[in-house]
Order: structure tokens, then C-alpha cells, then sequence
């Protein structure tokens, strides 16, 4: 998929209308190079990956300030992916970020791969924590900004968490956490796409009203469409004005976002397009980024 | 034991500014609090919630910091263990775990706080290390090397007085056993509280003329394989003993080194595969199988078994000269 930009709006642009069309036709492109990475290795969570591309294109290509040459670099922004099934768009993202080269996507879930099924920072250059089991972003977010408040760091942390994993009580734990302390260097953005393995969060598990929810922890609520990138730059801008309470942005999105058949449908949580699948899917994620074209 | 490591922990924040210590509000039972009171900065109160303290301390390490998690032993062998496995042991955040009220030390409490089960857990995760120091002496000297210790350190503590048994001269050295007292009939290796019952039993014997070698595996991984093995060599039986189900702790260990390397009769003082119950500490020892009597019977029963391996050896050596 030669002639993705992975072109970088450094922390603190203005969002010109150029920047935001240009990220959402990345988005898009994004969304592409995972369909062909899943269809070609057969293996991998479709639906997530959608419905965060234009979450993760925005922090890693705006906000994060991080540097692919020393990814150790210590004052670097955290980004805990928490969500770790969707990591073939956390793979794409780091990629045309300059990480590793874009080649290497094509070894997704392969033996010896350093592209692992799910996230492993010991074997893929910017991923920051191991994630697969679901539910550990927030606490562990909250440690990260107790750390580099010890250090009187001024970096951030970001945790990007799914819906789904909202079942799961130690991110409750989490949020606990970050409200005692008054963590405003942490912030969590929701991937609330509504969908999660078996059915509708709502029918599975009803997270309902999610915003009183985190608001009643004492945290700073944000509610954004997740797929509009000028609300979600504006979101991030915005979060990083709250002192003294952590942030969460609660994104609205749709699992399996940019491919009709795939949108909300539970199936294509870990489903494998056949051949015709594949095609049809392209076709719609390619008219998604011409949208976007000058 | 717990004065001990709240003196030895205040020590380490002394001598170590990137160590933190994080508890799920038992500061008051393992004697963190110490180290609160010394360097409040450094001290985080997650509350009553294991899995986002092991997630927090996860979280500090990727800062650079040296965590130091606290609470009940059981409550990481257990409640917070898929944290321990994925972050710790899979994804090798460097965060010690202070495992306290170990075995069946909080007595009172009763089985639900007992910790009969946490060596056989941790010890089988990959990456992970588990100390176990045996009086308070052990602590103030493990407990810096386990904050040196590159990984996931599991540090196993007793919450009462326990008998001081190690001298000055005592160095431990994580990941090798020491040969407290020389003996060739059989080898009583022992860990934690259970040392100073096994050198109790070994002088019991010897009253009988039975001269049995006491050594301390105060590191049950990665585990001093080779030590375990010349004690099988030269005495030719072995009885654990551990604070803990006879089932994969230090007797565990212990038996699959022997089966790998030198086969020998193997007798196994711990819990019998059973839940305790509330009472006076060292009355629960007694009652459940770790009396320094019933470690004493353990060394008798096992030299019977090597005195019958040993003709067994002989008799077949005679069928092979014939």
C-alpha cells in the first residue's frame, strides 16, 4: 500500500483543515493495510481495529510525543493499549510512525514475528506494555502517572480502552486509583463501539450510563464522536486544560467501521473474510479515503 | 519477622530513591506503614483492591522505579496472580512482591488467610523468582538483593516472632542453598519458619546417632539444583520440609530435581494436601505435619527407605556379578 503518508502534526499544531483531512484519509488507509494483514496471515480482531483507527491515527501522528529513534526514551508519552486484540491498527500505527518498517506488517501472528498476536513490548519497538487479557489500562495507566509525577516528569499517559472491557472489575479498580490521586497526567480514551465478542455490550453486559459512571468516579468526562477528527483532536487538546482529575474520553464509534457488512456486527469481532469479502471490503475502505482526498 | 522487614524496608528507601512501596491497605499488618512514615512521597494506598495494586506497581516499574507490592501472600498466589503472570512474569516488569502472613502464620485468621499453596503457584511461572527468608536476619539481608535482582521477585513473609537462628556471619546469596549443619545419613532441606524446627529435629537425632545434614533453600526458584543433587549423592535420602502443601513447593522442587538428577527416597514434611484451621501458630504447625517431631519421624522413615534401596542396589549388583 505504497503512498501512505505517515506524515506527523507535531504536539500543539493548529488543527488546519488540511491536517484533518489528511489523518482521516490516513485513517482509512490505516484500516486497509489491517484488512490486508488479517485477510493475508487469516488470523486477527477486525471489528476493534476499525472502530479505533482514527483514535490511535490522531495520538500517534499528533498528540504522543515520542521519538521511533530511541523509543526508551524516558520523558516519552505512554500509550497503554488495553484493548490488545485490535493490535494489528496499533501495529499499523507504529509502523508508518517509523518504528519498524511497513513490510513487517505482513508478519502479523507469524512464527517468529515480531509482531505478536497480541501486544509484547519485548518484541515490537513502541508497544509500551504487554496487553491481551482485558481490563488492566487504567491501573496500570494510573502507575505510569504516579511515576512520572515522582519524576516531575511533564509527560503524559494515554490508555485507550474498549467498551467491553469495561465488565472487568480491576478497571474499576483503576479508576479509583487515578481519582485518589488526582492523576491529571492520565488519560483514557474509550473505544465505546458497542460491540464486544458475543452480541451488544448492551445485551452482554450493559455499561449504561457511562459517562455518569466515570463522572461519579471523579473523573474529567469527555463525550466525542470517535470517529470525527477534528471532535478528537479537540478532545485530547481539551483534556490536557483539566488539572487535578484525570480525563476520560468517551469516544462513540462503530465496530467494524468503514465496511458496511462489518459495521456492528459481532461476527466480525475475529471473523476472516473470505476472498469476495476481502474485495468488496477494499472497495469501500478505498472510497472511505476518497472521501477525504482535496 | 514483620519489625524486621518494616526496619529493613525503611532501610532500602534509604539507600535507594527509585524504590516505591504500594499496598492494598495492610500497611498496618505487614509493617509497610514504616515505610510510610518515613518517605510518605513514596508510599501509594491503592485500598483493598490486589489486581490494581500488582497493575500499579506494573505501571511504576515502566517508569524506572524498583515497586515494592504489599499484601497477603495468598492474595498474589490468588486474586491478583493473572497481573503476577501477564505483567510480571510474561511481560518482565520488574515489581517485587512482598507476600505477607505466609503459610499459616496469620493463625488466627484461619484458613481463608492461610497461604498453603502461593509456592507451588508462583514457583510455576516462567521468569518469576521466589525467596523465602527464614528469620529476621534473612530479611534484613535478602531484602536488598531482591530489590537488586533483575525480574519479578516473589519475597515470602511470616507475620510473627519467629526464633532468630542465622548469626553475623550469615550470607545469603539468592539462588544458593547453604549447608547449615554437616550430616551423611540424610539431608533435611528446609525454607522459612521451617529451618529452625529442622535443626531442632536434627539434633534430636543425633541423640540416636542418626546424622542428619540441615540445609536452608531460602531461594525456591531459581533453585539450586546442584546443591539438592550432592545431597542425594552423599547421603543418599532427603526430607523437605516447608511451611506449605507437600504439593509443588520446595518438596516439589526438590522431588523433580531428584527424579532428573539422583533418584532417592524423598519424604515430604508440609501440609498433607489439606486446609488448616484457627489456632495458636505454633500449635497449627504441630497439628498439621510440621512439628520437629514429625520432621524428625520424616528423617527416620526415609533412612528405613534408603536402607531398603540400598540392599535392593546390592542384591541386583549380586544377580549382575553371578
Amino acid at each position: 500500500m505504497a503512498g501512505v503518508s505517515g506524515k506527523l502534526y507535531h504536539y500543539g499544531a493548529r488543527h488546519s483543515e488540511e491536517m484533518i483531512r489528511d489523518l482521516s484519509q490516513r485513517a482509512y488507509e490505516y484500516r486497509a493495510h489491517v484488512l490486508r494483514m488479517i485477510y493475508e496471515r487469516k488470523s486477527g480482531h477486525i471489528g476493534g481495529a476499525f472502530s479505533v483507527a482514527e483514535i490511535l491515527t490522531a495520538l500517534y501522528f499528533h498528540q504522543l510525543r515520542l521519538n521511533p529513534e530511541n523509543p526508551e526514551w524516558k520523558d516519552r508519552d505512554r500509550l497503554v493499549f488495553s484493548k490488545g486484540h485490535a493490535c494489528a491498527m496499533l501495529y499499523t500505527v507504529l509502523a508508518h510512525r517509523g518504528y519498524f518498517p511497513i513490510e513487517e506488517l505482513g508478519t502479523f501472528r507469524a512464527l517468529n514475528s515480531r509482531l505478536q498476536g497480541h501486544p509484547e513490548p519485548a518484541k515490537t519497538p513502541g508497544v509500551e506494555v504487554v496487553a491481551g487479557p482485558l481490563g488492566h489500562g487504567v491501573a496500570i495507566g494510573a502507575g505510569m502517572a504516579l511515576a512520572a509525577r515522582l519524576e516531575s516528569s511533564r509527560r503524559n499517559i494515554y490508555v485507550v480502552l474498549g467498551d467491553g472491557e469495561l465488565n472487568s472489575g480491576v478497571i474499576w479498580e483503576g479508576l479509583m486509583l487515578g481519582a485518589k490521586f488526582g492523576l491529571d497526567n492520565l488519560k483514557v480514551i474509550v473505544d465505546y463501539n458497542g460491540v464486544q465478542q458475543t452480541g451488544s455490550t448492551r445485551q452482554v453486559m450493559p455499561t449504561e450510563p457511562i459517562a455518569d459512571k466515570w463522572a461519579a468516579f471523579n473523573w474529567h468526562v469527555i463525550e466525542i464522536h470517535g470517529h470525527n477528527m477534528a471532535e478528537i483532536l479537540d478532545a485530547l487538546d481539551y483534556a490536557d486544560e483539566i488539572h487535578g482529575r484525570p480525563v476520560v474520553i468517551i469516544a462513540r464509534t462503530t465496530k467494524g467501521k468503514g465496511v458496511s457488512f462489518m459495521e456492528n456486527a459481532p461476527q466480525w469481532h475475529g471473523g476472516i473474510p473470505s476472498a469476495e469479502q476481502f474485495e468488496s471490503a477494499l472497495a469501500e475502505l478505498q472510497d472511505g479515503a476518497k472521501q477525504w482526498q482535496g | 519477622m514483620r519489625s524486621a522487614y518494616g526496619n529493613a524496608l525503611v532501610e532500602l528507601g534509604r539507600a535507594r530513591k527509585d524504590v516505591v512501596v504500594l499496598s492494598a491497605d495492610v500497611s498496618s499488618s505487614d509493617f509497610s506503614y514504616m515505610f510510610e512514615q518515613s518517605f510518605p512521597d513514596r508510599f501509594f494506598n491503592v485500598g483493598i483492591a490486589e489486581p490494581a495494586l500488582v497493575d500499579a506497581a506494573v505501571g511504576l516499574a515502566n517508569g524506572g522505579f524498583v515497586p515494592i507490592a504489599n499484601t497477603f501472600a495468598f492474595l498474589f498466589a490468588t486474586r491478583a496472580l493473572e497481573m503476577v503472570r501477564t505483567h510480571l512474569c510474561f511481560g518482565k516488569a520488574n515489581v517485587k512482591l512482598a507476600g505477607a502472613y505466609a503459610g499459616l502464620s496469620d493463625s488466627f485468621d484461619g484458613p481463608t488467610h492461610h497461604s498453603i499453596t502461593d509456592l507451588a503457584i508462583l514457583r510455576s511461572l516462567p521468569g518469576m523468582t521466589v525467596v523465602v527468608p527464614a528469620d529476621p536476619l534473612a530479611v534484613t539481608r535478602l531484602l536488598p538483593q531482591v530489590a537488586a535482582w533483575d525480574g519479578p521477585v516473589f519475597f515470602r513473609l511470616c507475620r510473627n516472632e519467629v526464633p532468630q537462628i542465622f548469626t553475623a556471619d550469615y550470607q545469603p546469596e539468592i539462588g544458593k542453598g547453604i549447608t547449615l549443619v554437616e550430616g551423611d545419613d540424610a539431608t533435611i532441606i528446609a525454607c522459612g519458619v521451617l529451618v529452625a524446627r529442622s535443626l531442632q529435629a536434627a539434633e534430636a537425632l543425633r541423640l540416636e546417632d542418626i546424622h542428619a545434614r540441615v540445609v536452608e533453600i531460602h531461594t525456591i526458584k531459581p533453585f539450586d539444583a546442584d546443591l539438592v543433587t550432592r545431597c542425594a549423592q552423599e547421603t543418599g535420602a532427603i526430607v523437605t520440609a516447608e511451611e506449605h502443601s507437600i504439593i509443588g513447593g520446595l518438596g516439589g522442587a526438590v522431588a523433580e530435581c531428584l527424579a532428573a538428577a539422583h533418584p532417592a527416597p524423598l519424604e515430604r514434611v508440609g501440609l498433607a494436601d489439606t486446609f488448616a484451621e484457627c489456632g495458636p501458630y505454633a500449635d497449627l504447625l504441630d497439628k498439621y505435619g510440621m512439628s520437629v517431631e514429625a520432621i524428625a519421624d520424616a528423617v527416620r522413615r526415609v533412612l528405613k527407605r534408603k536402607v531398603s534401596t540400598l540392599a535392593c542396589k546390592d542384591r541386583s549388583e549380586e544377580v549382575q556379578n553371578a
